[in-house]
């Protein structure tokens, strides 16, 4: 095994190829470790990590937590609405009288894009980004292609669509990244107002008729409506959206073909994916939250290990 | 680098099966008895020892696990070299099993106090055994000794102590190795 070739986690795109398979290799062991009777393993009984949310989360928060206390490390919560953030203390003060603390890792969602790559050319910890805005989720990324590998075998040479939202999903950009990275084929789908110009430039196919994406891909992956980050009407009505870009059981079952079905949660029920399809057995939702602690217990692992004593 | 030769093929054939029947003594048919390979090394004498068992001495059964102990280390950090991790095969259960750890090389003690921990992830076991090819005397860190042992070797601490598997490495062996 070597190591990573990062000291930070700030997006896909600064990783390898090899950094993406040592973190996939290290999460099959740690997948094993927590199928078993006591889920925990000493390593990181030394480090301590602070949990920086500037942003609402539930399931990062949860699974970073998660991930981090099955590694042992000291656990901090911070979020932002409870925080000096709103008296109008910087993100460096704030982080670096954390830091003070004695704190060798931060794990950071934040609404800028570019946070923690600002944050990691200003203080020494080693950063995770756990979504800067609508730029990166690096370990949303890892773990949809981690289990896009445990449901099919191998990334490579796979068709992937991601469906719906583009232009605010930050989960879309890494996605991309991700896949590319591993040798997928990737094809970006939704209605025309929700994706990017000049989406094409970063190689992925564009549609807009959500059946031909289906009729093309192995694995759909369905984006949430953001409606929290949308400052004007992108679609006339969620039920047209729905309608369009939907995915239901009689859709599914119209192809000639398994589809794998994702989503990053939320779900929007009814929206971008019917309830039949959510809890059938294409779908592997509830694989992706089960891989999402592992990859990250694998990235905070490997992560704290180039963390000199 | 030198290598001088302790012990061959067929002296590690002899050691496998006084092992093999020392563990018989004690564990009689092997039905509250696992045994357990620790990774990466301890594996290989692991295997061949359940080999020996089923094969020669027509013991039926042989539970067989390997363990990995990486994330128990406590030198996690404290090294140039980075903590590779293996597979962990422990498909039944350990409680209230007698336990029977087998590696290769029995050094500071620290590989087995790791696995001790480790173990209890899997239950309680009812006893713990050590069983090691090669025990490198006086260089203990911790108060850990072999129940069984094939060889005790006295080597200064430059100075490796080398196990090769004819399945991995090509030859049944054990060499001294100096820089």
């Amino acid at each position: 095994m070597s190591e990573l070739s990062v000291n930070h986690l700030l997006g896909i795109k600064y990783l390898k190829a090899s950094d993406v398979d040592l973190i996939f290799e290290t999460a099959d062991h740690f997948k094993e470790v927590i199928n078993r009777p006591i889920k925990k393993v000493p390593s990181l009984r030394d480090i301590t990590i602070a949990n920086l949310f500037f942003e609402n989360s539930t399931r990062t928060k949860l699974s970073f937590e998660l991930a981090e206390k099955r590694l042992s490390a000291d656990v901090i919560n911070f979020s932002a609405s409870q925080s000096s953030v709103k008296k109008g203390e910087t993100l460096i003060d704030t982080v670096n009288n954390i830091l003070s603390m004695k704190v060798d890792m931060v794990v950071m969602r934040h609404p800028n894009p570019g946070a923690g790559v600002f944050l990691s050319n200003h203080i020494n910890a080693s950063i995770v980004n756990a979504g800067d805005g609508a730029h990166e989720h690096p370990t949303q990324a890892l773990l949809d292609s981690y289990s896009i590998r445990e449901k099919l075998g191998e990334v490579k040479g796979k068709n992937v669509v991601i469906v719906g939202d583009i232009l605010h999903s930050r989960v879309a950009l890494s996605n991309i990244y991700a896949l590319q990275l591993q040798g997928a084929n990737v094809m970006v789908c939704g209605p025309k107002t929700l994706l990017p110009k000049y989406i094409d430039k970063l190689g992925v196919k564009v549609e807009t008729n959500l059946r031909k994406a289906l009729e093309w891909c192995d694995v759909a992956n369905m984006l949430r409506v953001q409606n929290e980050r949308m400052d004007i009407n992108y679609f006339p009505s969620t039920r047209e959206y729905s309608q369009q870009f939907g995915v239901n059981k009689a859709l599914l079952n119209s192809l000639n073909k398994e589809v794998v079905i994702m989503h990053p949660g939320p779900i929007n029920r009814g929206v971008e994916i019917t309830s039949d399809v959510a809890d059938s057995d294409q779908a592997i939702i509830l694989d992706q939250v089960q891989n999402g602690v592992a990859v990250r217990m694998a990235v905070i692992y490997l992560l704290a290990s180039k963390i000199k004593q | 680098m030198s290598h001088k030769a302790l012990l061959s093929a067929k002296e590690v054939n002899i050691i496998l099966h006084r092992l093999a029947c020392q563990l018989i003594e004690n564990h009689h048919d092997f039905k509250n008895t696992v045994l357990i390979g620790l990774q990466p090394r301890g594996t290989f004498l692991a295997e061949r020892l359940a080999q020996i068992l089923e094969q020669d001495y027509k013991v039926k059964n042989i539970k067989l696990g390997f363990l990995d102990i990486t994330f128990y280390r406590d030198d996690f950090r404290r090294g140039e070299k980075i903590l590779e991790a293996n597979t962990t095969q422990i498909n039944f259960l350990v409680e209230d099993k007698n336990v029977v750890f087998i590696d290769d090389v029995l050094y500071t003690g620290r590989s087995i106090r790791a696995a001790l921990t480790a173990i209890q992830s899997f239950g309680r076991p009812k006893e713990i055994e050590l069983l090691t090819l090669i025990d490198r005397r006086f260089s203990r860190h911790l108060p850990i000794q072999p129940n069984y042992r094939g060889r005790q070797v006295d080597a200064i601490n430059e100075e490796k102590v080398k196990v090769k598997w004819i399945e991995n490495d090509g030859e049944d062996a054990v060499y001294l190795i100096k820089n």
